[in-house]
């Protein structure tokens, strides 16, 4: 495909939704007053033009695929044959299964709470300090990049060669500095984790900072003001007053990045591929998908056990949506 | 008072500290894919901010350059560009003491030949028989090196490593997925908010439930309509149109939400009045609901537009992974494992896939921002 062809099929693309909803409407306020007398009816037409692409859309690629994948689960690997729980029973026998939840549950476990630790602290900092604004945009701008770019940077950071070659990776030229033989970080077992996971709070820190920062300027400044000239320290500030403050900002920024963490496939994709013991769910499913042809049985039962994952998250935010809905 | 001043040098301190951290790992890349290739595979890439001692090796030039000359065979040349900058210091000519020579002295091969060097790294080589070897001797010098920085790997990356096609692939797949789901969303979000039908609060509720919903739980599913869909039209299954659509699937929930959470606070007396003037529904739209949303489009587009750019999964899944589909996120990933070692080529690539995210970055932070703490959530 030419450069020419892609720019004309993109242009075509979005001009498609565009003419769809121009030239039914204008059809509709044309013609739909005029014949359609009862104004109920030109209405619910109207609703259904404004709805039907994006109704057609979740409904394609969320509603039925949320159904069938559970579906899938249930049956071999072409989707053919009813195989009953053979699929979850081979998931909690299988080592890399086993490896994959582990090493899942570390990553909710780390990356969520220090990257909201982090995010919290800087803001604070940021906050009081004159060139703060500088300091903000540099530590949230991991979140601009891609996974897989971020990859490359810390796989750079990480490099290792034999000891007997000067060292272009910084963490090990540090550590030989020191005087420390040099290690292969990302094949040591168990820690390989950890670097991976230092790669995702550098990023998502960034989140968690801006959206603290956001949620400091609604403290009341009064409120500090008195707790200093009571002579609170700095500290005591910060747990007595900021921390009850943010207890919802503190939590929303909690799940935001566990539900990120919950799917990450990226980071580990490009770094190890899963190698090292560093598997987690969506690699494995991703894996599933393809190998041996691809076992849609055994990748559905992947999908729905990082969707379970989500639902405490999904319940919550319904009830808490209904909760609006009755104000 | 003095308390106040210590805490404050401490928490300035600290936040450098946070800082350097922060901006190491990516100012390292930046600076790796500036340099020069061989270096950079010698030496670490904070070396390369002074001058340095390198030690390296050359090779001189063959039979086919000699001339003669005051009764000598010479082959005469240059190490390097004297644009590097580059200072030798002193010379050898085994491996074994790549420090024998300094410069003024001449050194003597085993052949006889003789050979003279300058700092600058012009040579001469003589001899009293003729040169019979294709390839020069080699030559190890120890020079200074002055801060050198190069855009050869940007010319190599672009134009032959096939990141320029990624990169145009890239924007043919972010684009259109970013514009869909923002027409077809903005229609949506404003029926869900101002037009009365049945099933509204429903529609809404699985909007909210969709947020969350892993993308993993579409992929087989999609996957498989795909194929097909392709296999009953003899069409590939894998293609442009089909990523835009994926794309717009799995960004429609959060953008629907997010604009319907900002339609909600426009004031409904505006809607009424222009209603009772006998607007229809779409008039409203255009005239109103559009112009009052614009920074609300550029905060969602940015959002939506850098999770397509950086996107692999779906790239992954949904595309071929041939030089006119891959993109960036998968051009890398295929270049981690093919070109592993070639680290002038990755941080290079890297950067190019960085451009555009760090240019919307810098340019629009405000909405970037904004339209995260609208609250994204993200399946």
């Amino acid at each position: 495909m030419t450069i020419l062809n892609l720019v004309s099929i993109v242009f075509l693309g979005v001009l498609f939704f565009l003419a769809y909803f121009h030239i039914s409407n204008y059809i509709l306020d044309a013609y739909g007053k005029k014949t359609l007398k009862v104004y109920n009816f030109e209405n619910s037409l109207r609703v259904i033009v404004f709805i039907a692409p994006a109704f057609i859309v979740l409904f394609i690629f969320i509603l039925y695929p949320v159904f069938e994948t559970i579906r899938l689960s249930f049956y071999d690997k072409f989707g053919r044959e009813f195989v009953g729980l053979y699929n979850y029973k081979w998931a909690i026998n299988d080592p890399e299964f086993r490896r994959s939840i582990f090493n899942n549950l570390v990553w909710l476990l780390v990356v969520p709470t220090l990257s909201t630790f982090f995010g919290l602290v800087i803001a604070n900092l940021a906050d009081r300090i004159w060139w703060g604004s500088i300091a903000k945009s540099i530590i949230f701008m991991p979140m601009a990049i891609s996974f897989v770019g971020a990859g490359v940077i810390w796989k750079f950071i990480y490099e290792y060669r034999g000891p007997e070659n000067t060292q272009i990776g910084l963490l090990n030229a540090i550590i030989v500095s020191f005087g420390y033989e040099p290690q292969a970080w990302l094949t040591i077992p168990i820690w390989n984790n950890f670097f991976l996971m230092a790669i995702m709070i550098w990023i998502q820190t960034g989140l968690a900072l801006v959206i603290f920062s956001a949620a400091l300027r609604g403290i009341p400044k009064e409120m500090i003001e008195a707790a200093r000239i009571d002579g609170a320290s700095e500290l005591k500030i910060f747990f007595s007053i900021i921390i009850p403050y943010l207890e919802q900002t503190i939590l929303v920024i909690w799940t935001l990045i566990t539900i990120i963490v919950l799917r990450i496939f990226d980071i580990i994709f490009a770094m190890t591929n899963g190698e090292w013991q560093t598997g987690v769910l969506a690699n494995l499913m991703y894996d599933w998908m393809f190998r041996g042809g691809g076992d849609s049985g055994r990748g559905s039962v992947l999908a729905i056990v990082i969707m379970i994952g989500v639902i405490p998250i999904l319940a919550w935010n319904l009830y808490k949506h209904r909760q609006e809905q009755k104000v | 008072m003095r308390k106040l001043s210590i805490s404050s040098i401490l928490s300035q301190l600290l936040l450098l500290f946070f800082v350097i951290i922060w901006i190491i790992p990516t100012f390292g890349l930046f600076i790796s894919s500036l340099r020069d290739k061989d270096l950079l595979a010698i030496s670490g890439w904070w070396t390369s901010l002074t001058t340095t001692k390198v030690n390296e090796i050359y090779r001189m030039s063959g039979m086919d350059s000699q001339i003669e000359e005051d009764g000598y065979f010479k082959i005469k040349g240059k190490l390097f560009d004297e644009n590097s900058g580059k200072k030798i210091q002193s010379f050898g000519i085994t491996s074994k003491k790549i420090n024998e020579f300094n410069i003024g002295d001449i050194a003597t091969f085993k052949d006889e030949s003789e050979v003279f060097l300058d700092e600058y790294g012009n040579y001469e080589w003589r001899s009293k028989i003729q040169f019979k070897k294709k390839k020069g001797k080699r030559l190890f010098t120890t020079s200074l090196s002055p801060p050198a920085f190069t855009f050869e790997n940007y010319r190599e990356v672009l134009f032959k490593e096939g990141i320029g096609r990624a990169f145009v692939n890239t924007m043919a797949v972010a684009l259109p997925s970013t514009l869909i789901p923002l027409i077809i969303c903005s229609f949506f979000a404003y029926s869900l908010t101002w037009m009365k039908f049945y099933g509204r609060d429903t529609l809404l509720a699985i909007i909210i439930a969709s947020l969350v919903v892993p993308l993993q739980m579409s992929l087989i599913p999609i996957l498989t309509i795909y194929n097909d869909f392709g296999a009953l039209f003899g069409v590939a299954a894998k293609s442009y149109p089909g990523v835009w659509m994926a794309h717009t699937g799995f960004g429609l929930a959060s953008t629907t939400f997010l604009l319907r959470n900002f339609l909600k606070s426009l004031p409904n007396e505006m809607m009424e009045a222009a209603k009772v003037d006998g607007a229809s529904h779409y008039d409203i739209f255009l005239r109103i609901i559009i112009p009052l949303s614009i920074p609300a489009f550029a905060s969602i587009f940015i959002l939506q537009f850098l999770w397509c750019w950086n996107d692999l999964l779906v790239g992954l899944v949904f595309l071929d992974q041939v030089p006119s589909e891959i993109i960036l996120t998968a051009k890398l990933k295929e270049l981690l494992g093919s070109r592993g070692e070639n680290w002038e080529i990755l941080t290079t690539g890297a950067f190019v896939s960085m451009t555009v995210p760090l240019f919307i970055f810098f340019a629009l932070q405000r909405y970037f921002i904004r339209g995260l703490v609208a609250g994204s959530v993200k399946g």
